[in-house]
């Protein structure tokens, strides 16, 4: 009966997302020149490229591919012959600086590709966006709600049955399948959104209807994104329903990306202000440092003034204290929006996390250079943004104030790690702190040398490759598309460096920790299985020892699936420098031993 | 020194991991039934899907190497005490300085008629796991006979596949034998709940062959016959000493063993399962099948061979179980039926999912045991309250110091209070519960 439920569930959601995705197909497109003139904004370049446009004139592709095929044809023989003319005519070639400001760039041939692309669209989609839509999301909402019911016909507890039987949940075909789409999804998000035109135009009404203007892919991503999180938390509630910490954490991350992330930039956007995701932090946020970003913030005054003030004063305050009261979870398990996909829409890959210690010695490495990377990358970019003189913050003073703050950070590491017992080892914050030293020698010496850029790459080079490699590639594609494939935290436990930052907090000076219940521990498995972080918490219950890791999110789902109850996420500073110390679950007292040896 | 541990379950391999981190003598851990230690607790998990069995392996493989703890797969024939040698099933002998019987328990048969059917099996190794495994394809339905803590697993199990199963169980209530009426009705509600066909006061009597050596049924002493193509026997466990019975090692029930764990004969010992005390601490019984007994004997043993001669002492009884969703935790005694000297606040959810006991002495109101269902209990706080001989009304007002459910949690301590109160015309307060764990550590730290 259950099982009858389960199935229709499926095949409603599996026709929602085949009509979902045929939805990409049910378009044509016929060149609209007009448009392409107004995407390149270039005069000569657009008289360069249009006699190529001819074989595409009047001609109808029946999907974006062809299309988009056809027009970066015409795109790359325009650049072409752009650049024939400018040696030939010129005499410029790519040595001269010249050059580069006149010549059709290749990132303009790839930007103008969606507008044009969304401008030459005709066929069923377009009259029939609202009907297509509204029918994916009833498709997608009815098969879900059916699949989740029997949940809430069965009596509450865990629910962890069948999962590592479960094909799509263990790594079998369906699962597979899965990760190759959501992989898809995200390389075509990044690099290709031209063929998301249908996607796009599915949401276009609700965009115009929440801030006036056409939907843009981010959009798209954003109501999907925030979609996903309410469907896959209502699984949550569900399943977690005889357990009130997941009951009110699920509801936060609900509450955080619909508010938060969704509703209020849509609402600042419509009234012209600029309209960032409040929640989010430096350097998850990377971008917030950028010169368009500050001089937007800068530019549009008081409002401006306090979102600059604000995501300063959550970074070097906001993080330290609240972590420092309630471990990283204030944030990775209750407030951010990275989090809270992986907790509901990854809740049930979260076991495909590798427990090994090889995975998490290649963490603490990845994690950690993940966030050198983001504070070279940020100061680079600050330092060429601010100007070289004059009475206020100038790129020297700014570089002489972070490196004052890195040092400050090293230097309140090594403060607590001493009198922190269950502290990171020596050698480690001996490394941190060489890598500190070598960012602020390196910076100090090109900056006193008078280079222009502090970390030998130009900083445009830097925070492109930064954009690309962490935050499209490590955070989208693989950090959501290889959930079935890895767990529901790999972007959160290799790749964040805000996640290194609390971290580090956490694991200096918190009050929080997982307290093990004295002897209890039945040594099952169930703890480090279902850890999403790849904490072998088993491996610290059995001896006794409290959990203390930089890495745990504070999830709580150990505690949830522990069946003899060793373990609860709690915060305390009484013992908070020998927090983990202890191992309780040693039956000859430890003095007993040292009094012998 | 070289050492020898037969068996690789929790005691042994506990033995072995002390006796490493004391010592360099040479340890060899040998196991007829796997590679590799896992956790014996873990196996229903492995049935339903929930984890794999390599996921129950308390230590990964590599840890045995990398302590040097040798690991030989076979089965022990026997040992002879004046050679110092053990035999295996492989035809190879080993020598030993030191001897480790560890080898846990089998489960109990009552010799009923048929029990040798193809189709009737315990559950207590990963061979009857496998066994299980094979006979739920197709299976119709199953009957499960005994209700104690693995027949309630054994019922969860097949019912997580949804194979149709009766449970037969002697008592009156659901281990009534050990739980006092109100906690055992609370887990028979449940199991009912679950839609489990519980036949209470009901024995076996004898299992029906089908004709060809496989079982077709089960009879009950009510007189009725259940068709069944499998039968799960969990009517209790016994020391696994079969294989011994004939040398000269002393043995009642188990294997019989001193304050040290030291057998009748020299450089033997036994822990875990197989071993039964000659004089077990007041309060407690010879033979404790359990995890925790297992664990404590062995780092006790591997501190008498490493270090010192030390005596068993497991200290405060505490134990913990699952039925199905429902939690189940105790330290100290709750026995079934109250000593006359004693007395008990009993406090139940009115939703009847949840309870708190504690029992007390009448005369002194010293408490002398913490039973709790559906709420997690600080194992700490419970145990330094019942050591320090806490009086009912130190322990009440400090209540919230006990609870370790997940935060956010609905906390019932007010409600056990006032039913205090009420019983005893007391009018003793709730301490705040603001900073409860400082207040906690302070506490154990006091
Ligand atoms: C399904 C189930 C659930 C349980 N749940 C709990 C629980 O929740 N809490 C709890 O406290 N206890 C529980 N127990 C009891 C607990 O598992 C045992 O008390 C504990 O495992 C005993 O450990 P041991 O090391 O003494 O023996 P075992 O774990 O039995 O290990 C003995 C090993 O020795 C091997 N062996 C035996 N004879 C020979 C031989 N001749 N040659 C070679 N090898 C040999 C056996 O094959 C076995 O591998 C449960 C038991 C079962 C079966
Ligand atoms: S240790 Fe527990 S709370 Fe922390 S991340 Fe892992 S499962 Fe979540
Ligand atoms: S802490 Fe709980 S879940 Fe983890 S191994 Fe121990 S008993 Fe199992």
């Amino acid at each position: 009966m259950h099982d009858a439920f389960r199935k229709a569930g499926i095949i409603i959601i599996i026709a929602g997302l085949g009509l979902f995705t045929a939805s990409l197909w049910m378009s044509h497109f016929t060149l609209q020149e007009k448009s392409l003139e107004e995407g390149l904004n270039n005069e000569y370049h657009y008289r360069m490229t249009a006699p190529f446009l001819v074989s595409m004139q009047g001609k109808t592709f029946s999907n974006s591919f062809a299309f988009n095929r056809a027009l970066h044809k015409a795109l790359e023989q325009g650049q072409e012959a752009i650049n024939n003319d400018l040696r030939e005519n010129r005499g410029l070639g790519p040595s001269d600086s010249e050059y580069w400001s006149l010549t059709l760039q290749d990132y303009a041939i790839q930007s103008v590709k969606l507008p044009v692309t969304r401008a030459s669209v005709g066929g069923f989609l377009p009259q029939n966006a609202g009907f297509v839509g509204l029918s994916v999301l009833l498709l997608l909402l009815a098969g879900s709600l059916l699949y989740f019911y029997p949940d809430l016909k069965r009596i509450p507890g865990i629910a962890n049955n069948g999962t590592f039987k479960s094909g799509w949940q263990n790594r079998g075909w369906p699962g597979i399948l899965l990760g190759g789409y959501l992989t898809a999804f995200y390389i075509a998000l990044y690099f290709f959104p031209e063929h998301l035109t249908g996607w796009i135009m599915l949401v276009d009404p609700l965009s115009h209807y929440l801030n006036g203007n056409p939907a843009s892919q981010w959009f798209m991503y954003g109501l999907l994104y925030t979609l996903v999180i309410a469907v896959m938390g209502v699984r949550m509630l569900l399943r977690y329903r005889h357990n009130a910490y997941q009951l009110w954490r699920t509801l936060s991350v609900m509450f955080f990306q619909t508010c938060f992330a969704f509703l209020l930039p849509q609402l600042l956007a419509a009234l012209n202000r600029p309209a960032p995701d409040l929640k989010n932090i430096w350097p998850l946020d990377y971008s917030f440092f950028f010169d368009y970003r500050i001089d937007e913030m800068i530019s549009s005054g008081t409002f401006g003034f306090f979102l600059l003030f604000w995501g300063i004063a959550l970074m070097l305050i906001g993080v330290p204290v609240f972590t420092y009261f309630f471990g990283k979870r204030w944030y990775c398990s209750w407030v951010c929006g990275c989090g809270g996909l992986a907790e509901t829409l990854g809740d049930p890959f979260r076991q495909l996390s590798d427990k090994s210690l090889g995975a998490w010695r290649i963490e603490r490495w990845l994690i950690h250079l993940v966030l050198v990377f983001a504070v070279v990358m940020t100061i680079a970019v600050l330092y060429a943004y601010l100007p070289t003189e004059g009475p206020g913050l100038t790129g020297r003073r700014f570089f002489v104030l972070s490196s004052l703050l890195l040092l400050i950070a090293i230097g309140l590491i090594w403060f607590y790690n001493q009198k922190a017992g269950a502290g990171l080892p020596v050698r480690t914050v001996q490394i941190g702190t060489v890598v500190a030293l070598f960012v602020i020698g390196i910076g100090g010496w090109r900056l006193i040398s008078g280079e222009s850029y502090l970390y030998f790459l130009d900083h445009y080079r830097l925070r492109s490759w930064y954009g690309f490699l962490v935050g499209s590639v490590f955070a989208g594609v693989v950090g959501t598309g290889f959930y079935p494939l890895m767990g529901n935290r790999v972007w959160c436990r290799f790749g964040c460096p805000l996640a290194a930052y609390l971290g580090l907090v956490q694991r200096i000076r918190s009050r929080f920790r997982i307290t093990t219940n004295g002897g209890q521990c039945i040594s099952c498995g169930n703890c480090s299985a279902y850890c999403e972080m790849g904490i072998d918490v088993r491996a610290y219950a059995q001896k006794g020892q409290d959990i203390l890791r930089s890495s745990c999110v504070g999830c709580g789902i150990c505690a949830a699936v522990c069946p003899r109850g060793v373990l609860k996420l709690e915060n305390g500073s009484a013992d908070i420098s020998e927090r983990a110390t202890a191992l309780r679950a040693i039956h000859i007292s430890e003095t007993e031993v040292r009094l012998l040896d | 020194m070289r050492i020898i541990i037969i068996g690789n379950g929790i005691s042994g391999a506990t033995a072995a991991r002390f006796i490493r981190k004391w010592s360099d003598h040479s340890i060899t851990m040998i196991s007829a039934e796997s590679d590799y230690f896992f956790s014996r607790t873990a196996l229903m998990y492995v049935y339903m899907g929930d984890l794999r069995l390599k996921d129950t392996r308390p230590y990964p493989p590599e840890f045995w190497k990398k302590n040097n703890i040798q690991l030989i797969k076979a089965r022990v024939t026997g040992f002879d005490k004046d050679t110092k040698t053990v035999a295996l099933d492989t035809g190879q002998q080993l020598s030993y300085d030191k001897l480790i019987i560890a080898t846990g328990s089998t489960p109990r048969f009552f010799g009923w008629p048929g029990q040798e059917l193809e189709g009737v099996r315990g559950l207590y190794s990963l061979q009857d796991l496998e066994y299980i495994e094979k006979y739920s394809k197709d299976l119709k339905r199953a009957v499960v006979v005994g209700g104690g803590l693995i027949g309630i697993e054994l019922a969860e199990m097949l019912h997580s596949r949804g194979i149709p199963l009766t449970f037969l169980v002697r008592e009156k209530h659901y281990w009534d034998n050990i739980l006092p009426p109100e906690e055992s009705a609370m887990v028979t509600r449940h199991i009912l709940d679950n839609g489990i066909d519980l036949r209470l006061d009901t024995a076996l009597q004898s299992i029906i062959d089908n004709g060809t050596g496989r079982v077709e049924a089960v009879q009950t002493d009510k007189g009725e016959q259940i068709k069944c193509g499998f039968v799960g026997i969990t009517t209790g466990v016994q020391p696994n000493i079969d294989w011994i019975r004939n040398s000269e090692l002393e043995c009642e029930h188990g294997i019989l063993v001193d304050d040290q764990l030291q057998t009748n004969l020299p450089d033997v010992y036994a822990i875990g399962d197989c071993a039964q005390l000659r004089q077990a601490q007041p309060g407690r019984k010879a033979i404790e099948a359990v995890w925790y007994t297992g664990r404590m004997m062995g780092e006790t043993l591997a501190f008498t061979i490493c270090k010192k001669p030390k005596a068993y002492r497991p200290g405060i009884w505490f134990n913990s179980a699952k039925f199905f969703h429902l939690e189940y935790q105790v330290y100290g005694s709750v026995p079934a039926s109250l000593p006359t000297d004693q007395d008990t606040l009993y406090w139940e959810h009115p939703d009847g999912k949840k309870s708190l006991r504690i029992n007390f002495y009448r005369s002194s109101q010293v408490v002398s045991g913490f039973q709790a269902m559906g709420i997690r209990l600080r194992h700490e706080v419970c145990e330094k309250w019942l050591k320090n001989e806490a009086l009912l009304e130190e322990v009440l007002p400090n209540l919230a110091l006990a609870n370790f459910d997940p935060e956010f949690y609905r906390r019932h301590e007010k409600d056990i209070v006032k039913l205090f109160n009420q019983r005893f015309g007391k009018n003793i307060r709730l301490q705040p519960r603001r900073n409860i764990l400082n207040k906690v550590y302070q506490f154990l730290k006091s």
